[in-house]
């Protein structure tokens, strides 16, 4: 049994994830090469089909939903690989995660962080 | 023989390699962690190994999902800098020590503690950042580098403990070395950060601080801190701090703090930074 399902806002990306997500992390580590991105920026949905994803996945790239793609077997690194091609950075990324403005994550990080004392997990799970 | 001189750690934030790439590190959000590198790049200079031993962890660049070792050594003669997604950084070539290497993996396999061979790799920023950090925007890098990656992407990762015990090994490894090189081990990654989810953006100082003093004076504590609790306490990714713990295994024994720093934040990052060296350095063996 997973001891680590109970931490709030976190899905690890553990064996079971991994597997879920085979194709969708590969397909984001197919955006390495350029002439990759390219073809992906001209059609999107084109480019997706060409992996054997998930409709669901797929519509979760299609409309950036990261936590989405997390809960569908996504990882973070390889996540990465999407918001690259569209030119953004992880603090946007992260931001968009938490549903906070880039603007207020920002705020939040320069004071210090999100704290932890406010998100720990319960106690006695 | 060869032998270690001094232990380093050091977060690899990326965007801190973009800063310096892009010549913003006098800005004012960027300045304040730049100074605490200051005094790390005039000690550099003047206790400049022949070899880093560098731990790291690769970012889904040099391994996908196909492959995911849980140790590779790299044992190749050179290493480029990847193609994140968004072009390579431009810093040099990165060239490896493939003697030693082959030794230590010889040695460290033997001690049972069974390594991936890598003979061809990019590495990513989680190797050349801690390199900008510590040697600033040279031609080519000063000294010869050792890659050492670490799986903390998919869970679980090794163990503090294991990753403990192979410092160790590579220690020993090192210290049976035949030729007279000085040898530096640095652990990369952490400190506290998050980087997915609604939790984003944790930074845990408490853990970090305590985190740092156990480095300098209580390890094996540190060794045993189980995995989870590094995902609950310091961050989905704060379990990177594993990879410190293999510098830390590697110095065994007493170390005398030579410089420490820590910033809130570099993006989503507390960035942590120790320069240690082994108390009997210097004695003669």
């Amino acid at each position: 049994m997973k001891t680590y399902g109970d931490i709030p806002g976190t899905t690890v990306f553990d064996a079971e994830q991994s597997r879920k997500g085979y194709h969708l992390n590969m397909f984001c580590m197919s955006l390495m090469k350029p002439a990759n991105r390219e073809r992906f920026k001209a059609g999107e949905r084109a480019y997706l089909d060409e992996w054997p994803m998930t409709a669901e996945q797929k519509q979760a790239v299609i409309v950036r939903d990261y936590n989405r793609m997390i809960s569908l077997g996504g990882n973070i690194y390889f996540l990465a690989k999407i918001f690259a091609t569209d030119g953004r950075s992880f603090q946007y990324a992260a931001a968009l995660m938490t549903g906070m403005s880039q603007e207020d994550y920002a705020r939040m990080m320069l004071g210090g962080g999100r704290a932890y004392e406010a998100n720990k997990p319960k106690e006695g799970v | 023989m060869a032998r270690i001189s001094a232990g380093i750690t050091c977060s690899h934030v990326p965007a801190i390699g973009a800063a310096i790439d892009l010549g913003k590190t006098q800005e004012p959000y960027w300045a304040p962690l730049f100074a605490g590198f200051e005094f790390s790049k005039q000690w550099m200079a003047a206790h400049t190994p022949d070899v880093v031993f560098l731990v790291y962890n690769d970012h889904a660049t040099a391994f996908s999902l196909d492959v995911i070792p849980t140790f590779a050594i790299g044992c190749a003669p050179e290493f480029a800098p990847a193609d994140e997604g968004w072009g390579a950084r431009p810093v040099p070539v990165v060239r490896g020590a493939p003697e030693l290497a082959a030794h230590i993996a010889g040695s460290v396999i033997e001690s049972d503690f069974d390594l991936t061979i890598v003979n061809k790799m990019d590495v990513d920023h989680g190797l050349t950042v801690p390199l900008s950090l510590m040697f600033g925007q040279p031609k080519s890098w000063p000294c010869l580098v050792i890659p050492f990656a670490v799986n903390v992407v998919q869970y679980p990762p090794p163990s503090g403990n294991r990753c403990y015990q192979l410092g160790k090994a590579i220690r020993r490894a090192i210290d049976s070395f035949d030729q007279d090189l000085n040898v530096q081990i640095w652990g990369t990654g952490g400190m506290s950060h998050q980087l997915q989810g609604p939790r984003a953006g944790l930074i845990n100082k408490e853990f970090d601080s305590r985190f740092l003093d156990g480095m300098v004076k209580d390890p094996e504590a540190l060794a045993r801190i189980p995995r989870e609790q590094y995902l609950r306490e310091a961050g989905s990714e704060g379990i990177e701090l594993v990879m410190w713990l293999i510098m830390r295994g590697a110095l065994e024994g007493p170390v005398r703090e030579v410089h420490r720093f820590y910033h809130v934040p570099a993006s989503n990052t507390a960035v942590g930074h120790l320069i240690v060296e082994p108390l009997s350095a210097g004695a003669s063996p």
